[in-house]
């Protein structure tokens, strides 16, 4: 666990599998949830709105307020919605590009 | 497509206890839910806890584990993973699982879609950092992951739970930022006679706190003019309390001031709702079993008004007899002989709430937050916009939306929906139930094309069981 992350996770995941974040590998712990490994991982950005660019985290993480949406292969979906699997190629949506 | 007497939205105490008693009474029943497993928000992931996990999150959450297992044990079609993105009359649900668009078809509904977390819009609330109070608890429930340098922001007896959770898990928060006043303790002390019928909860609550002492959690009451600070992270919660100014830096802020009926999918199929003023939000017009203005239409549960576990899991036992009396599997007898220990308990349950409900307002300042504060975070509307709308003659919250496009983006208006209301309301002079909420469409939730053409090659696909 990167020691400058804000979270910390109680116990020692099983299986850490690699997952591309922004093309840069990251370990996260195979079948977990995927927006908590990414914070836990130090990941404090999960994207930048449309509107201005500001940069958002998990809010609800109960799929209710959006503002863990990734892209991944392409589509952008609820990071706190999905489990880690090994190979996941993740992009952080930047600014006004997507709606 | 597959065809049930029930189906059910939600796998949370009121789903699961509803699914169990429909189904042992002889009706087909589907059950579907978001999570890969059932639970709800409340009993998340229950079912796999480990033993290390359930004495941080206490007995509470461990007595889930009853229900998940009378889920598996049952004849419940668990459908899990699903999204439903569309009902309508009939009736057809449609949802996404696995990547897949599909649809099940049932002769009756019950909605168990739960609670969210009351709207708090504060200035800062929208930077990285800053969650839900619930959200903390997902991600102890679901994943063991606590933040370390945390401050929890509002009011309500789920911030003392956390904070207790996270004092036990020995990563215990910087301090407990509270709303609620002095005042509302003795407006909610009236109250009390009643509340001591319901008298665990409270011993419960006066627990956590003495724990909280104990460990030597600081805590601030009557606090007011609550400021996230930071660029792109939240650095600190600043704060006025006892009349003084306060600073305190910290990495995350999770906030609450109450949770509130999660209504989008009983307003996207036309069950009217009324502002109910105790709760500070809109319930569903429902009859004493669950029933709405729909026929074979019913909502148990926190969506059905805000009752906790206990009184959900209750309420959707009791819309469960009255499901199964319609369908002819029940005598009206038999239900009424099965129902009345339901409802003592269940009134025993809801002794507490007026009491709670006074002395842990919402946070005023999130309920009419300042002009520049953010109020709906997917398309950055500021509440000053939305006063500007009303002060225009706007009256409604739709063509709030269509002039600001507040609540156009993909939540919904699930965290504004509220703020509009109250925003506009204040501004007119008008009553929430006269200016109304939003109105919702399908689909709820997005749906990609090539879910919807994954649907249409493999024909309506029957859905996976579990
Ligand atoms: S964190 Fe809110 S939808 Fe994922």
């Amino acid at each position: 666990m990167p020691a400058d992350s804000p979270f910390v996770a109680l116990s020692h995941p099983e299986r850490l599998v690699p997952v591309q974040v922004d093309g840069k590998e990251l370990m996260l712990p195979e079948g977990e949830n995927l927006a908590a490994s990414l914070l836990a991982a130090g990941v404090r950005s999960f994207r930048e709105t449309p509107v201005s660019g500001a940069p958002r985290a998990p809010f609800c993480m109960m799929g209710a307020c959006f503002d863990c949406l990734v892209e991944i292969d392409g589509i952008q979906r609820q990071a706190c919605m999905l489990s880690v699997t090994e190979g996941m190629d993740i992009t952080r949506p930047r600014g006004a590009t997507h709606g | 497509m597959a065809e049930f007497d029930l189906a059910i939205i939600g796998a949370g105490p009121a789903g699961m206890a509803a699914a169990v008693v429909a189904e042992k009474a002889g009706l087909r029943v589907a059950l579907l839910d978001e999570q890969q497993r059932p639970g709800g928000q409340i009993y998340r992931d229950v079912s796999r806890a480990s033993a290390d996990r359930v004495r941080v999150l206490g007995a509470d959450y461990s007595y889930g584990a009853g229900l998940t297992t009378a889920l598996a044990e049952s004849g419940v079609q668990h459908i899990h993973g699903a999204v439903v993105w569309a009902v309508e009359d009939g009736f057809r649900l449609s949802y996404t699982a696995n990547g897949t668009a599909a649809q099940v078809s049932a002769q009756r509904v019950l909605i168990a879609t739960g609670a969210l977390e009351r709207p708090m819009p504060l200035p800062g609330w929208t930077l990285p950092g800053v969650m839900t109070a619930g959200a903390a608890q997902i991600l102890l429930k679901g994943s063991g992951v606590l933040p370390q340098r945390a401050v929890l922001a509002g009011s309500g007896p789920l911030i003392y739970l956390v904070a207790a959770q996270m004092v036990r898990a020995g990563v215990p928060p910087l301090a407990l930022v509270e709303t609620q006043t002095r005042g509302d303790l003795s407006r909610a002390l009236r109250h009390l006679p009643g509340a001591l019928r319901g008298w665990r909860g409270l011993a419960k609550g006066l627990g956590l706190i003495r724990e909280l002492r104990r460990a030597g959690v600081k805590r601030f009451t009557g606090a007011d003019r609550l400021t996230v600070e930071g660029t792109d992270k939240a650095e600190a919660l600043c704060f006025r309390a006892g009349g003084e100014d306060h600073r305190i830096a910290c990495e995350t802020v999770l906030l609450h001031h109450g949770v509130v009926p999660n209504t989008q999918v009983a307003r996207s199929i036309g069950v009217s709702h009324r502002w109910s003023s105790a709760q500070q939000a809109f319930t569903p017009v429902l009859e004493a079993w669950g029933g709405t203005d729909r026929p074979g239409l019913f909502i148990a549960g926190d969506g059905a008004g805000i009752g906790g576990a206990m009184v959900a899991e209750l309420s959707g036992r009791l819309a469960a007899l009255k499901l199964a009396e319609e369908a002819g599997h029940l005598s009206i007898s038999e239900r009424d002989r099965r129902a009345a220990p339901l409802l003592r308990a269940r009134s025993r349950e809801l002794a507490i709430r007026p009491f709670l409900d006074a002395a842990y307002p919402p946070y005023p300042g999130a309920l009419r937050p300042d002009n520049d504060t953010l109020i709906c975070r997917c398309e950055e509307v500021t509440a000053g916009e939305i006063r500007q709308t009303a002060a225009l003659g706007c009256l409604g919250p739709n063509q709030a939306k269509s002039l600001t496009r507040a609540g156009m983006g993909p939540c919904q208006g699930r965290y504004c929906g509220l703020t509009v209301t109250s925003l506009l309301s204040e501004t007119t002079g008008q009553s929430p139930d006269e200016t109304g909420y939003y109105r919702i469409r399908p689909p709820l939730k997005p749906v990609t094309l090539a879910e919807l053409a994954a649907m249409a090659e493999t024909g309506a696909t029957d859905p996976e069981g579990e």
